[in-house]
């Protein structure tokens, strides 16, 4: 045994692997994912007792799939209880043919199985926290322990949620493939989702004391790209992928050493990522390349990107992005994307624009409690020279603000409009 | 966690013919491997020092040396830079990349 075999090194290789070989191994046994997982993990056992000893082999991953296929055998072969789905197996691939089998498999069917295993661990049939335990786990390849560090919650959940996910997409009979047809942007929409919020849990964490949690973000910016590179033709693949690029490249930027958020418009531009930028860019291109209207992951990178490509907010194409907001609020109407929208209108066309869409908001109602809806309001309302509202507007910003920075803000901001207002 | 890894060699002993048909291909599909498993950040090549400098400040005072600088072993060849959960994976890529090549040294570094 050399050193480069330590223990340590054969960890790294199996994770490398595992990803590929659970879905090799699931498409083997038809789909069945939980078995599939817990033949790569006995796999596991055996490339530790034998691996130290005999080096690491040339091609781990044939091997570690080997061994499954020869261990699913021997399974249902012992088991005797020759359902439809294991006699089928045994007539398709006699045992002695296992490890020819697996030396045949082309990168190109490797591949296939990936993006297979990829729509199953996100069928819409699963709750989106066991969507997302559940990807994490077979896709990424990252373990129980892992997840629920992650998520801070006790490993027990991580494990209970991806045990109830395999039973449900056992029960569902969910085949083994990439739909086609009428369901596929349903499915793909399932997909981009749970990648997407596992970045957002990183992004903007909702629990824990890190606002900022970027190990997750890393880990969904890689599945981005394992999908990117597994579905070149799909357009909105390469848009959310633009987008945790673009949104990455800030990561730095986002948050004082003290770990409190920095707003997009007062980051100092110089900390973002310029790599990250350009493969954002590139990511965006490909997105906008294939499609004649563009989805909403990539309507929301190509609003990253002109902020990437401003160094101030001063410099910013606002008109760009209130066009792009536009369309987003087409494609996918919600109540953050008009306030974003708001935003956008203002600064490209005045705040006369930009009132009606706030105050239709306000008249909405849905974003009562949100403090941004009135610093907005404040803001526009300021520029107008409506100075005694503007500074109500920020009081009722500066009551319902969640942290002391923010309240302290809006406040500051309150006393400087009535001060103005006093002297007009 | 990013890694910046890079091949090592004395350019003197570097071989100045192109690469094989067959390495340019065996090479191809390794890096669409890592590409696929999201690892590659960005990869670039490089030319021999002969076409480049070295430039010092001391007191003060710039230093500008043309290439070659063949004294110690050099970047050679081209660099990667890896997104990596750890430096145990950063090694089994350099590794896996080595064993394309035939022979050589990568060096790893994490980028902070």
């Amino acid at each position: 045994m050399s050193a480069t075999d330590s223990t340590a090194a054969i960890e790294a290789v199996y994770r490398l692997e595992f990803p590929r070989v659970v879905a090799v191994l699931a498409s083997f046994v038809r789909g069945d994912i939980g078995l599939a997982e817990e033949l790569a993990q006995d796999a596991l056992v055996d490339a530790l007792r034998q691996w130290p000893r005999e080096g690491i082999p040339a091609k781990p991953g044939a091997w570690l799939t080997a061994v499954g296929k020869r261990k699913a055998i021997d399974q249902f072969r012992r088991s005797r209880t020759l359902d439809q789905k294991y006699g089928e197996l045994e007539r398709t691939h006699p045992p002695s043919s296992a490890e020819d089998d697996f030396a045949s498999t082309s990168p190109e069917e490797i591949d296939d199985d990936r993006l297979r295993l990829i729509f199953v661990a996100c069928h819409p049939v699963l709750p989106v926290p066991g969507r997302v335990a559940l990807t994490l786990r077979l896709v990424g390849g990252l373990t129980v322990p892992e997840i629920a560090r992650s998520y801070l919650v006790p490993e027990a959940t991580i494990a209970q949620r991806i045990v109830r996910a395999k039973k449900t997409i056992a029960n569902a009979k969910v085949p083994f493939e990439v739909p086609e047809g009428a369901d596929r942007l349903a499915r793909l929409d399932a997909v981009l989702e749970a990648i997407y919020l596992i970045y957002n849990e990183g992004y903007s964490a909702t629990s824990g004391a890190d606002w900022l949690r970027p190990e997750l973000c890393y880990e969904a910016l890689r599945l981005g790209r394992v999908l990117a590179a597994l579905m070149p033709d799909e357009p909105e693949a390469h848009g959310l992928l633009a987008l945790m690029e673009f949104q990455s490249s800030r990561l730095t930027a986002r948050t004082h050493p003290t770990g409190t958020p920095i707003l997009l418009v007062d980051q100092d531009r110089r900390l973002w990522d310029r790599l990250l930028i350009q493969r954002g860019e590139a990511a965006l291109r490909q997105a906008e390349s294939r499609s004649a209207r563009p989805g909403p992951y990539t309507l929301q990178a190509a609003i990253a990107a002109c902020h990437a490509r401003a160094f101030s907010a001063d410099d910013t194409d606002w008109a760009q992005v209130a066009t792009l907001y536009d369309e987003l609020a087409q494609a996918t109407p919600s109540p953050i994307v008009e306030l974003n929208r708001a935003v956008a209108v203002s600064r490209a066309s005045g705040p006369d624009a930009a009132l009606p869409i706030i105050d239709a908001l306000v008249e909405h109602g849905s974003l009562e409690r949100y403090h941004l809806l009135y610093s907005v309001r404040g803001d526009i309302l300021e520029r107008l020279e409506r100075y005694d509202e503007a500074a109500a507007e920020f009081e009722r910003a500066a009551a319902r603000a969640t942290n002391d920075q923010e309240r302290d803000l809006c406040l500051q901001r309150s006393r400087a409009t009535r001060a103005k207002a006093s002297t007009t | 966690m990013r890694f910046l890894g890079y091949t090592l060699a004395n350019e003197d002993e570097t071989p100045t013919e192109p690469p094989s048909p067959e390495l340019y291909e065996k090479m191809g599909a390794f890096v669409e491997e890592a590409v696929k498993a999201g690892v590659v950040v960005a990869t670039g090549g490089i030319a021999p020092t002969s076409e480049g400098a070295r430039i010092c400040l001391k007191e003060g005072e710039y230093t500008v040396i043309d290439g070659p600088f063949t004294e110690a072993k050099e970047l050679v060849g081209g660099w990667a830079l890896m997104e990596c959960r750890d430096l145990s994976e950063a090694i089994e890529w350099s590794k896996r990349f080595l064993g394309v090549l035939g022979e050589g040294e990568v060096r790893v570094r994490p980028v902070m």
